[in-house]
């Protein structure tokens, strides 16, 4: 009898892995404004989840393929001009409609689209676990390489530039990493609330963090609070797993940012 | 051997050709100031210079391994970046705390080290800009329109730290701007654009030469005069507060 054999602690342990991974990419995702891209990434995870069915492929491959294209598809249009939330709101519910559509029509298998659309953490089993913690791993890894880069192209692309970097490059680090959140978080807080899990961390580490490192680590603290706390919840009053993590980790931003006010005084 | 050099350089940008058949250079230690009306492609050969354009037809040659401190026209920082003065200056190569204290020392921005970057004046934003340039012994400074939101005599004070630093450093400094009198009086070479190189040379023969009277009129003529005797005096704008 392992700790891991407790479908508790194998939610608590898939929680965390998110939560960890989604901190400080979150952080970029809030600096450079691409809430809407995130979006469009994770919605289209559920096309993947589709095309992964019909293929008889792993699902957790078919989202990252999936959310990777799509993810490229919108870097590379938005970067010429385009006009970027009208077309990244196209693409998020065109993308999510698509592969609802898609999961009705596969033959043979019922799944049910809840599961992918809203997570179903309480089902994470030792593989889940692994690739859960793997891929974080790997989010973690590249994001701690391509730091300062990241960071520098983020303040401003001809700064990057002028010091030899490529901001087109670091652009796609982000991109890489985008999607492979997305295929680490899908069934944990599923497809909708993706971003949320981006966001909401990170915004409520921007009233206490005064340095981005700081802030990305306050971010992975509050995300890592969220899951305890929604996962505790969920247990508590049976309620739906993700949606409680993603709204304990609302309570946190609205806590932090009437603290931050308060202490402004 | 000049640190860059163009040749025959042309830039579209969204259709309209910005620059067309630009040739250009500079040399270690030389201050040189390009003028020109808005849209004449000012920021836009600076920024091919630095590589962030991509010029259509022609070549942009750096010297190999040319360090370049660029102080850009505007800089937004997101509010949601927090970003102290000392952590900007860590970008993207970390620096240890003396030569940090030393550089903002010599930006006038000594005392600015624990401020948000959000939260400066526009002078004090300038000074760390230029601070976090002069970085890495530059061998060339790029300035383009730094002096933006800056009063005349804070401008004027900014330039002459320029040229002291150019002094001391020996660096080499390109900058764009708009203030023309103070500008070209600290220049050794002016060069006028207006989609090309219209005119170049010393700031009293570009003052003089008709194709720059016919863009800029005649009335800075007599500025360039007056500000050539008035760099004796001091303001001490760079000082901390």
């Amino acid at each position: 009898m392992s700790l891991l054999d407790s479908f508790v602690i194998r939610a608590l342990l898939a929680g965390l892995g998110v939560a960890l991974a989604a901190a400080p990419l979150g952080c970029f995702v809030v600096w450079r404004r691409m809430a809407y891209f995130s979006d469009a990434t994770a919605h289209a995870a559920i096309l993947g989840v589709a095309l992964a069915l019909a293929l008889s492929v792993n699902v957790f491959l078919g989202v990252l393929a999936v959310a990777g294209i799509m993810a490229l598809a919108v870097s590379t249009l938005t970067s010429r001009g385009h006009a970027m939330d009208t077309l990244l709101g196209v693409a998020a519910h065109s993308a999510l409609a698509a592969g609802l559509v898609a999961v009705s029509l596969i033959s043979g298998v019922r799944i049910d689209p809840m599961a992918y659309l809203f997570g179903d953490i309480l089902s994470v089993g030792r593989g889940d676990l692994a690739l859960i913690w793997g891929g974080a791993a790997a989010i973690l890894a590249l994001l701690a390489w391509r730091w300062q880069a990241l960071l520098t192209a983020t303040v401003n692309p001809d700064l990057a530039y002028a010091s030899g970097i490529d901001p087109r490059r670091e652009q796609m680090v982000l991109t890489l990493a985008l999607a492979l959140v997305v295929a680490v978080a899908i069934k944990v807080v599923g497809a909708l609330l993706i971003g949320a899990m981006l966001i909401i961390p990170a915004a409520a580490a921007r009233a206490v963090g005064d340095t981005p490192e700081r802030m990305a680590a306050f971010a992975a603290g509050i995300g890592a609070l969220s899951v305890f706390g929604g996962l505790q919840a969920s247990l508590s009053y049976d309620t739906p797993t993700g949606p409680s993590i993603v709204s304990a980790a609302a309570v946190l931003f609205a806590l932090t940012a009437i603290a931050a006010r308060l202490l402004r005084r | 051997m000049s640190l860059v050099r163009i040749d025959g350089m042309s830039v579209r940008l969204g259709g309209n050709t910005v620059l067309h058949h630009v040739d250009f250079s500079i040399d270690p230690g030389e201050i040189v100031t390009v003028v020109g009306p808005n849209g004449s492609g000012k920021s836009t050969l600076l920024r091919a210079i630095i590589g962030a354009i991509r010029p259509e037809a022609g070549r942009v040659t750096r010297s190999p391994n040319l360090r370049i401190g660029y102080v850009p026209q505007k800089l937004h920082i997101d509010p949601t970046l927090p970003l102290t003065v000392r952590r900007f200056l860590d970008l993207p190569r970390r620096v240890d705390a003396a030569t940090a204290r030393q550089t903002l020392e010599e930006a006038g921005a000594g005392a600015l080290a624990s401020r948000q970057m959000t939260d400066l004046s526009g002078g004090q934003f300038q000074r760390v800009l230029l601070a976090r340039a002069l970085l890495n012994a530059p061998e060339l400074l790029i300035l383009d329109e730094a002096t933006q939101g800056l009063d005349q005599p804070g401008s004027a004070a900014f330039y002459q730290r320029i040229a002291d630093l150019r002094d001391r450093l020996g660096c080499a400094v390109l900058m764009v701007s708009h203030e023309l009198h103070v500008v070209m009086a600290a220049s050794d070479r002016v060069i006028c654009l207006n989609g090309h190189v219209c005119c170049e040379g010393a700031p009293e023969h570009v003052a003089s030469a008709p194709e720059y009277r016919a863009l800029f009129g005649t009335g800075t003529g007599g500025a360039l005069a007056l500000y050539r005797h008035e760099h004796s005096h001091s303001h001490d704008h760079g000082a901390p507060e």
